[in-house]
């Protein structure tokens, strides 16, 4: 993890141009990922997660979504300077993702085979095994009962968890270096959801791909990840280890989030949320963006955004009072 | 499957008496044959003596009794006005009216599907306004006035194609076109939107994560699912295809089933009439269990029970 990072961004923006005004989804997000590190992409819903997620692949939404600064360093290469041709080659091969909902990330009309097929076909394999061979193999390799069955499967004939587990599939195939999982596990029932998780850091250990995990549970923080990234309304306002966030959270938003995890212990107290509603993506404050909400705010919080300063080892935050 | 086509077959059986007995009624509320048939002068005796050997005589309802008898045994009379039985004239015109069916499907495919892609594609862009626009136009222009502006056009002013009944190749160009005009508005709006339902879906999102073209994230991801309601329309328009063609047939003077039907009616030719529609509510039953039975294969979430 010392070495060089495997993905780095840098100071990304991706905004939506649309006719009412340019909504600031992505603002200037930093962050690096180590090889065969997992990092946790946190905020609340709306906050820019998925669009960062988005940008990296360059698959943004629509038309009106433009990534309009920053670099995107995958060993060191920008892969927004890449020729679309040369994207394709990165996408499914260097870097996958797994999508939120298995119910609806697989074609209807496709076997799972096929589906599979598909991203396989990428990397040729001088063994001669056929594409089919290579479809059981990597199903196995997920954990899938019945392999040589699912193959000529269609995903209506599959659970949401089984489904979950071919998606996973599917990004492995091509042993990519970077896996990008969009809250994987929140559709899944609770039951299953921590088999999967397992499943990920076993295969996250035995590829050795980094992963970029996002989520908005610590909990699934706390087992999956080395490092955290806190997202709020388009920028990352904490970053640092998994423990030193845990134990010392320096950006209020951080401390709230953590406060607001429920806990088994203490029975007697209402869940904690945090006051307020996260300022509108086109209309962003000068200053702090989590001023508003903040009990902590003071009036240079309003004026003026404040820089990430290092609060520990390895440990960055933006906010003043830390400063 | 088997259990589901024996049940689909017996609804059917239960539609077509329902279609039988609403044509036979509403045929004779009409008017009479015989007053069309025999010349101004004839005598009261004349009129009886037809009336007979037409086996007119009798209540409605007798004359009902009759013709469900015979048509359970395979016969639905013998037409008034050809003197031969009316099955017979009918499969004697269907080659002529099926001829029109494959060029017209042709048509309206080839042009509906890149269109109706494309529009989805480029949404708001130049093709997506010109097609919406033919669209409109399809669909909002009646057939026989498309019909009779062509015939002005080739045949009348230009004099470049024939203007009725079949023939050579050149005979299929308008009655194509006219048939067409409809069916490709249709396909194309409904290939539009169900390509921008497909292009929006998270399947969609994972085939472009795993690096497949974008040509096959379209014309095989996308088009593959967007075509699923097309098929129903498929099926619609069929059945439209041979019962509507009635009004091109006429413009045209094609010696087809809507043709048959025209003037199975203007000369109140009952059993005509009633075979021509009986064989028409025949051939949409069948295209619709053919539809039903294809959903099954274009879509494999549906199985039958």
């Amino acid at each position: 993890m010392d070495s060089a990072p495997v993905l780095e961004v840098r100071n990304l923006h991706t905004h939506f141009f649309l006719r009412r005004g340019v909504v600031r989804a992505v603002d200037g997000v930093s962050f690096s990922l180590g090889r065969g590190e997992v990092l946790g992409l946190v905020g609340e819903s709306g906050c820019g997660k998925s669009l960062t997620a988005l940008s990296i692949l360059r698959l943004l939404p629509q038309e009106a979504a433009r990534t309009i600064e920053g670099r995107v360093l995958l060993d060191g290469e920008d892969l927004l300077e890449k020729s679309p041709s040369d994207m394709r080659e990165v996408r499914g091969q260097r870097i996958a993702m797994i999508l939120q909902d298995p119910q609806t990330s697989l074609n209807p009309v496709f076997t799972i085979g096929n589906q599979l097929h598909e991203a396989l076909a990428r990397r040729p394999e001088d063994s001669g095994r056929s594409l089919r061979e290579r479809a059981v193999d990597v199903l196995r390799r997920v954990r899938l009962a019945a392999p040589e069955q699912r193959v000529v499967q269609y995903p209506h004939e599959l659970s949401g968890g089984m489904k979950q587990r071919v998606v996973g599939a599917i990004a492995i195939s091509c042993a990519p270096e970077v896996m990008i999982a969009d809250e994987p596990t929140t559709a899944l029932d609770v039951t299953i959801q921590l088999q999967y998780l397992d499943l990920l850091k076993e295969l996250q250990t035995s590829l050795g791909m980094g992963i970029l995990f996002i989520t908005h549970d610590f909990g699934v923080v706390a087992r999956m990840c080395d490092r955290v990234a806190v997202m709020y309304a388009g920028r990352i306002v904490e970053t640092g280890p998994v423990r030193e966030i845990f134990d010392n959270p320096v950006h209020p938003y951080t401390q709230a989030l953590i406060a607001s995890v429920p806990k088994l212990r203490d029975q007697t107290e209402r869940l904690r949320a945090i006051e307020g509603q996260p300022p509108a993506l086109s209309d962003l404050p000068v200053g702090c963006r989590f001023a508003d909400r903040c009990p902590h705010a003071e009036p240079r919080c309003l004026e003026k955004y404040p820089e990430a300063v290092t609060v520990g080892e390895n440990h960055t935050a933006s906010c003043w009072l830390a400063a | 499957m088997q259990r589901y086509i024996l049940q689909r077959l017996v609804q059917g059986m239960v539609l077509l008496v329902v279609v039988t007995s609403i044509v036979f009624f509403i045929g004779r509320m009409t008017g009479n044959p015989v007053d069309m048939m025999l010349p101004e002068d004839a005598t009261e005796e004349d009129r009886q003596d037809m009336i007979e050997r037409l086996e007119l005589d009798g209540s409605v309802m007798d004359q009902f009794g009759v013709f469900i008898v015979d048509a359970v045994q395979g016969d639905l009379g013998t037409s008034i006005r050809y003197r031969k039985p009316a099955t017979e004239i009918f499969f004697q015109r269907l080659p002529n009216t099926l001829a029109m069916i494959p060029p017209a499907m042709i048509l309206a495919i080839a042009m509906a599907v890149p269109l109706g892609v494309i529009s989805a594609l480029r949404r708001g862009g130049i093709i997506d306004r010109i097609s919406a626009t033919i669209a409109v136009l399809g669909i909002s222009t009646p057939n026989f006035w498309l019909g009779i502006v062509l015939i002005y056009l080739f045949s009348v002013t230009l004099g470049w194609l024939p203007s009725s009944r079949m023939g050579g190749p050149l005979n299929y160009i308008m009655p194509t076109i006219t048939l067409g005009t409809f069916l490709v508005a249709g396909f194309m709006r409904l290939i539009r939107s169900s390509m921008l339902e497909t292009l929006d879906s998270e399947f969609v999102k994972l085939a472009r994560i795993k690096g497949v073209s974008e040509t096959a994230v379209i014309w095989k991801h996308c088009l593959r699912n967007a075509l699923i309601p097309v098929l129903s329309l498929w099926g619609v328009f069929m059945g439209g295809l041979v019962t509507g063609a009635i009004v091109t047939e006429t413009v045209f003077a094609w010696p087809g089933i809507g043709r048959l039907t025209y003037e199975a009616v203007i000369f109140r030719d009952y059993p005509l009439l009633q075979a021509v529609i009986i064989m028409d509510a025949i051939f949409i039953l069948f295209i619709n269990l053919l539809v039903d039975i294809l959903y099954a294969y274009v879509d494999p979430r549906i199985r039958f029970e």
